[in-house]
């Protein structure tokens, strides 16, 4: 039993602010269907590495991959109106949760709007995911997470300070809007179960990201201060950054807040003369030597091997860990331990990991059990098992186009 | 004046108890901007978290933090001391009128008090009790010490963000905290719609750097499928060719930079025709980008030569305009592309004063009224929204203990002489 067995969602969504809202709710048992179609498949498949073995082709996308492990993928052409269109509202019909992540006007363009899905499903509970929300005299400008996040202040914040700015690798904020997202969507759904009425979730990636950085906006406000990016530093730690250790491009972290944290550094590095320099003694004098206190534990560490570090400092009560690469995550313990990747062969790509959610429920644990689908290859199941279309109707909406 | 009906909820019939740190506060956070009535359960004297900067007018306060209002409004507070016997009978008093308990104690700590999962369902067996730690309530890292920057380094984000011959970095303003809460939030809320269809409570038990395995999107696949090693490009983006050409992301511009990708699809198509089109009309524009034919143009199959040839004469083009100029101009020509924008910048934005996206509140101990980012959606039929600042320490044990678990004033006297509360 998962936790959300008989939960049925359709996604008019491609890329990630969408599907992936859907990939937490299959995790976790939902039935979910996503829309594409052979005329305009997800951008995902055709435009976004990597493919297996660098080939291209519409069943080979790992990031496809990814965001949609044991969905339904469906096709229908929305553009083949009125045929489409009615087709499309009897899937939302069927439905508990549409989500979409057109971008803002499209849907009420297709005659697939929440006003007018209201009408054949009276309690549905529709999740509008974009950019900049769909009111406002912004909400039509199309673009993608990679750059809102620079709009919304993130990149702003990395890098170092005499520096250009820097990105978290990808379409960041949008898996911030994810979360949100969701959780609207799943209080949602226990709200109408209680209450009878369905919601129209109107979720700006925007609005869902600035909430990370509440408390430097407030700063701001009200101290006039412009947070800016200062490389690994923090105001209330030294040393705390990013060492190196043997081996090629090895990294270590190590963070010291208190004196006694500092104590224990010391004692694990053996208590070198160094540390009893007054320029080290506080956290204040290790602030203003931080360039030659960040030599100078670079130096340790580099002698020893990461693992050995971490284990020796955590030990000692130290907060410190690996830097994992891409390639580590596969084989880290931990992540290892709470089973985070199911291996699922899959028929273009071979075998995939699939990622299982980030929080284990202890009674109905999700998590990926299919490899994602091919496009189109649920057609004949859906639309005749679950939606209960005759094998008339399937085969004209198949000769129209309509299913393509 | 706000009516009855429209200050509704999703979850306004539900209590939740908040016993989390930092990494922990932004669960319960969403859970109050869904209405939840949450309660944050203090130590006496008050959390700990209370003196995390910034500060309110830079006066280090446990009850002036910004880092506090900024992520523990629309919560109420209370102290109690769950390291006393009688502050530990009064938590099971609560728990049996609440919904969920969230927290973020080291693991096994809550049973040394015998108050974890398992003590805390028998009181209550349909609750949500959800768990927040770095790596998880067991497994070989679950007693691993961790703020921000290990949990960055150990969930791979790290790995990704820096210049290639410096050191991997982190973000400055530490966001492992709110990821984790926010993914929390999820999965305490996929716990709660079971237990509200199958009536069967259970513990949700998060680990951070799992949750921060989603900032990097899709950069691990490449090794998965490939065997390639995705890594820190400065500001560059990579992953998008299969050549393994790199795209520029930041320009600097005349005040700062700006973010700009050359894209393929459609989008990305219109957006380099849309900005040879402005460079041409300051005749900016050289005629091998004029004569480009962008429909046939494949981002994924581009060589590094072709995109430095292109990126060359884009350079020396937004070298000569305002961050604003630029923003105004993608709006209005349709562009893919945004300013990197300040703290400033964004209170200054109009779309988001058009959707009222701030929220005035007062706060009467300060004499002041701060504008809040208000709800993180606008649902057509309930709120979504901050209605009530962070607590002040201990600001509603009277409220909470006398008014809704029955206590005398005298009790509350005695328990405060005896530093339970």
């Amino acid at each position: 039993m998962k936790a959300l067995q008989g939960v049925k969602v359709v996604e008019f969504a491609a890329y990630a602010a969408g599907p992936v809202v859907g990939k937490h709710l299959v995790d976790h048992g939902a039935t979910v269907v996503h829309i594409e179609s052979r005329v305009r498949p997800d951008g995902f498949r055709t435009h976004y590495p990597p493919y297996k073995d660098n080939l291209h082709g519409l069943n080979r996308s790992g990031l496809f991959a990814l965001c949609n492990n044991d969905k339904l993928s469906i096709t229908l052409n929305l553009k083949k109106a009125p045929q489409a269109t009615d087709l499309a509202k009897k899937i939302a019909s069927w439905s508990d949760v549409v989500i979409e992540n057109f971008s803002p006007g499209t849907m009420k363009r297709l005659g697939l709007d929440y006003e007018t899905l209201k009408k054949v499903n009276p309690d549905l509970i529709m999740l509008s995911s974009s950019n900049l929300g769909q009111t406002g005299p912004h909400a039509h400008h199309p673009g993608f997470g990679s750059q809102l996040s620079s709009l919304a202040g993130f990149t702003h914040l990395i890098g170092y300070s005499d520096g250009t700015p820097q990105m978290l690798y990808g379409p960041y904020i949008d898996y911030i809007a994810v979360a949100y997202g969701a959780a609207a969507i799943l209080a949602a759904l226990d709200y109408r179960d209680r209450t009878g009425k369905g919601q129209h979730i109107d979720l700006a990636q925007y609005e869902s990201g600035l909430q990370f950085l509440a408390p430097i906006l407030l700063d701001y406000q009200i101290n006039s201060r412009v947070q800016g990016r200062d490389g690994n530093r923090d105001p209330h730690a030294a040393p705390h950054g990013a060492y190196p250790c043997k081996g090629e491009d090895s990294w270590c972290v190590i963070s010291i807040f208190t004196d006694q944290q500092w104590k224990s550094l010391c004692s694990a590095m053996g208590n070198p003369v160094w540390t009893k320099e007054s320029r080290f003694a506080t956290l204040e004098a290790r602030k203003q030597n931080e360039d030659e206190l960040d030599q100078r534990i670079g130096a340790w560490t580099a002698q020893f091997m990461g693992r050995e570090i971490v284990k020796k400092l955590q030990r000692s009560g130290v907060h410190a860990g690996l830097v994992n690469s891409m390639r580590d995550l596969y084989s880290d313990p931990q992540l290892q331990h709470r089973g985070q990747w199911v291996e699922r062969e899959h028929p273009e790509i071979g075998k995939m990991h699939y990622q299982c959610p980030p929080f284990i429920l202890s009674k109905t644990p999700g998590g990926p059990e299919k490899r994602d689908p091919l496009l189109g290859e649920s057609n004949d199941h859906f639309y005749r098992e679950l939606l209960g279309l005759s094998e008339k109707e399937y085969r004209e909406l198949m000769e129209g186009g309509v299913i393509d | 004046m706000v009516s009855e009906e429209a200050q509704v909820g999703l979850l306004s019939s539900f209590r939740v108890l908040d016993l989390t740190d930092e990494l922990g506060f932004l669960c319960g956070k969403i859970l109050g901007d869904l209405g939840a009535e949450v309660i944050k359960v203090e130590r006496p004297g008050g959390d700990p978290a209370r003196l995390i900067g910034p500060f309110y007018r830079d006066l280090i306060h446990p009850e002036k933090s910004l880092y506090w209002f900024a992520f523990n409004n629309n919560k109420r507070g209370i102290t109690l001391d769950l390291e006393k016997a009688k502050g530990r009978e009064i938590f099971t008093r609560l728990v049996a009128q609440s919904d969920f308990v969230i927290e973020s104690f080291p693991p096994g700590r809550l049973g040394e008090l015998n108050l974890n999962y398992s003590a805390l369902s028998r009181i209550r067996p349909r609750l949500i009790h959800t768990s927040i730690t770095p790596f998880g309530q067991t497994g070989p890292y679950s007693r691993f010490k961790a703020s921000d920057i290990e949990i960055m380094a150990l969930s791979g984000c790290m790995s990704l963000v820096g210049d290639p011959d410096k050191p991997p970095l982190r973000v400055t303003f530490p966001q492992s905290y709110p990821w984790t809460g926010s993914y929390a939030a999820m999965g305490t809320l996929v716990a709660h719609l079971h237990r509200q269809r199958a009536g069967e409570g259970q513990q949700v038990d998060v680990s951070a750097q799992a949750c921060l395995l989603w900032a990097f999107s899709h950069a691990h696949t490449f090794w998965d499928l490939n065997r390639h090693l995705e890594t820190r490009a400065g500001s560059f983006m990579t992953g998008r060719s299969i050549t393994g050409a790199k795209m520029r992301v930041f320009w600097p511009c005349k005040d700062g930079y700006l973010n700009f990708i050359i894209y393929g699809g459609e989008a990305g198509r219109k957006t380099n025709r849309a900005l040879v089109d402005w460079m041409d009309s300051r005749g900016m524009a050289p005629e091998f980008l004029k004569r480009k034919d962008w429909s046939s143009f494949n981002i994924a199959e581009v060589t590094q030569g072709e995109i430095d040839e292109m990126e060359e004469p884009i350079a020396r083009f937004f070298e000569s305009i305002t961050k604003k100029e630029f923003f105004v101009a993608v709006i209005q020509r349709e562009m893919l592309g945004y300013p990197v924008s300040t703290v400033a910048e964004i209170y200054d934005d109009p779309q988001l004063k058009a959707r009222h996206f701030w929220q005035k509140i007062e706060h009467p101990e300060l004499g002041a009224s701060l504008l809040y980012p208000g709800g993180f959606a606008k649902l057509s039929e309930t709120a979504c929204e901050v209605r009530r600042r962070a607590p002040l320490i201990g600001e509603h044990n009277e409220e909470i203990y006398c008014g809704e678990l029955g206590m005398e004033k005298k009790e509350l006297e005695e328990l405060r002489r005896a530093g339970v509360i």
